[in-house]
């Protein structure tokens, strides 16, 4: 028979695969959005405190992610480290470090922003309404920060999820290289990129849509 | 300013950190004995260029690469553990020993060659020449005073203007405009890789590769890391020794011969024993 269009995709246990990378790509970018979740709120603390020398450190952290390519981290930490130091760490690791590494800097950062948008008065009028500090933070200050994060928060995590098509590059099989490689398997059949190409667009969006709509949605309701 | 200042003093600090502890923990690639003692020996391999190295649809890794890459582990009596890589990445994936031998259809070069080891070729490539039934071009003289398609930056390219000045060339950015030109009579013939020209005219009635081998062949070899010469002496005995059976030829037999179909000849592409005629 033939093969042609979009039956490609249903030969033999191409789709399963297919969904199988999709699966490698969400498990990355969960356990970094939730690690950098975590550590970003620590990381955007630090950046708040009076402190210097921790505040200087969290600079430097943060303008190294900026200006160094995902990729470029990605080779430093799989090759890299292996070459120097001999740790032979496995490609979903490497991904969930450099991830985790460049999540948590961005997220911190969201924090300090949002946490200094608070106007002092805030705070001013909440003591002159005789609430103590812990009460001030609780009703007035906390969830309006949570407001202005969480949005944007929402933002970075899709953003993660479409960096980690990346991750192909150190011998991670995820939803892309799956797609790779079936192209390779039809690559005399001209249409074949397209429809490939075609499915992992719609599988990223049917994931990172919903995502974004939410924080679309939490923006104009709390504006 | 003062921020500047310590951020440098931040980086310098981190560099010669991991400059001092890469000293002592260097590790290195795995020697003949290390690969069996440990029941495994780790291949690169490609995963989507078919038929050389990729993955069928039942998920399973197939191509003349991988066969070749079965048998060395079968051999060595060791496991074998597939690494899929990507062509731009094959050397560093050999220098920081993430891999012990790099099957990916890889071509033989003097920059390449500096920074990693190669073994015997196991096949070899060079220009073809395909050409309409009713007018076919079985030899290169063939062409002067006529149209050759080849597309921009490729040896054929580069050949043909080097040693058949008299021969016309029509050039095109891509593969695929290329080859629509053939069909469309704007030239007499196209070139270029033979292994390209040989699929492509199974693919396309009343075409014929005339010339299968042409110009100066390039080598498809074995790589291992700079300087690990247990593992390639031993990869080198054992092409000869796979010569001795024709372990090549089997091997096009099951996955090429699919593709370059009936009457193309095997011996265009295959080098047994490692030695190129």
């Amino acid at each position: 028979m033939q093969d042609s269009g979009i039956s490609i995709l249903f030969k033999g246990v191409n789709f399963q695969r297919l969904l199988g990378g999709l699966w490698v790509t969400m498990r990355i970018a969960l356990i970094t959005i939730a690690l950098s979740a975590v550590l970003g709120l620590v990381f955007g603390l630090v950046m708040l405190s009076r402190r210097r020398a921790p505040r200087a450190i969290c600079r430097a952290w943060l303008e190294i992610v900026r200006f160094m390519p995902q990729l470029v981290l990605l080779y430093l930490v799989y090759f890299g480290f292996a070459r120097l130091f001999g740790w032979d760490l496995d490609g979903e690791t490497s991904a969930v470090i450099v991830f985790t590494f460049w999540g948590t800097a961005e997220m911190g950062d969201l924090v300090r922003g949002a946490v200094s948008s608070i106007p002092l008065h805030q705070r001013e009028s909440a003591a002159a309404l005789g609430l103590t500090p812990l009460q001030a933070s609780r009703y007035v200050l906390i969830p309006q920060t949570v407001r202005r994060l969480l949005p944007q928060a929402i933002n970075l995590s899709t953003r993660i999820i479409k960096t980690t098509a990346l991750v192909k590059m150190i011998n991670v099989t995820e939803v892309l290289k799956v797609g790779q490689q079936i192209i390779g398997q039809f690559y005399r059949l001209r249409e074949a990129p397209f429809w490939v190409y075609l499915t992992i667009f719609i599988l990223y969006f049917l994931i990172c849509w919903p995502i974004s709509a939410l924080a679309g949605w939490l923006e104009k309701r709390w504006a | 300013m003062k921020n500047i200042a310590r951020i440098a003093a931040l980086l310098l600090a981190l560099v010669l950190t991991l400059t001092t502890a890469s000293a002592a923990l260097a590790d290195g690639y795995r020697t003949l004995d290390e690969i069996r003692d440990s029941g495994k020996i780790v291949i690169g391999l490609f995963s989507d260029k078919k038929p050389f190295g990729y993955v069928d649809e039942n998920g399973e890794y197939q191509g003349y690469d991988v066969y070749l890459a079965r048998r060395l582990a079968e051999d060595l009596g060791v496991a074998l553990e597939i690494v899929s890589l990507d062509a731009p990445n094959r050397i560093e994936y050999l220098q920081s020993y993430k891999v012990d031998v790099v099957l990916a259809n890889f071509t033989y070069t003097e920059d390449r060659a500096q920074q990693v080891d190669f073994a015997l070729p196991y096949m070899k490539v060079a220009l073809g020449v395909v050409s309409p039934d009713a007018a076919l071009i079985t030899e290169p003289e063939q062409l002067n005073g006529k149209t050759l398609i080849v597309s921009k930056g490729t040896t054929a390219e580069t050949f043909f203007e080097a040693n058949y000045q008299e021969v016309n060339l029509l050039k095109f950015d891509s593969y695929t405009e290329a080859y629509i030109a053939l069909i469309d009579g704007r030239g007499d013939a196209l070139s270029t890789d033979n292994t390209e020209v040989l699929a492509w005219a199974i693919e396309n009635p009343g075409f014929t590769v005339g010339i299968e081998s042409l110009g100066s062949l390039d080598t498809i070899n074995p790589a291992v890391t700079k300087g690990n010469e247990t593992l390639l002496n031993w990869i080198n005995e054992e092409i000869v020794r796979l010569g001795r059976e024709n372990f090549f030829h089997a091997d096009y037999e099951a996955t090429l011969r699919e593709t370059y179909g009936p009457n193309a000849d095997a011996d265009s592409l295959v080098v047994e024993g490692g030695v190129v005629e």
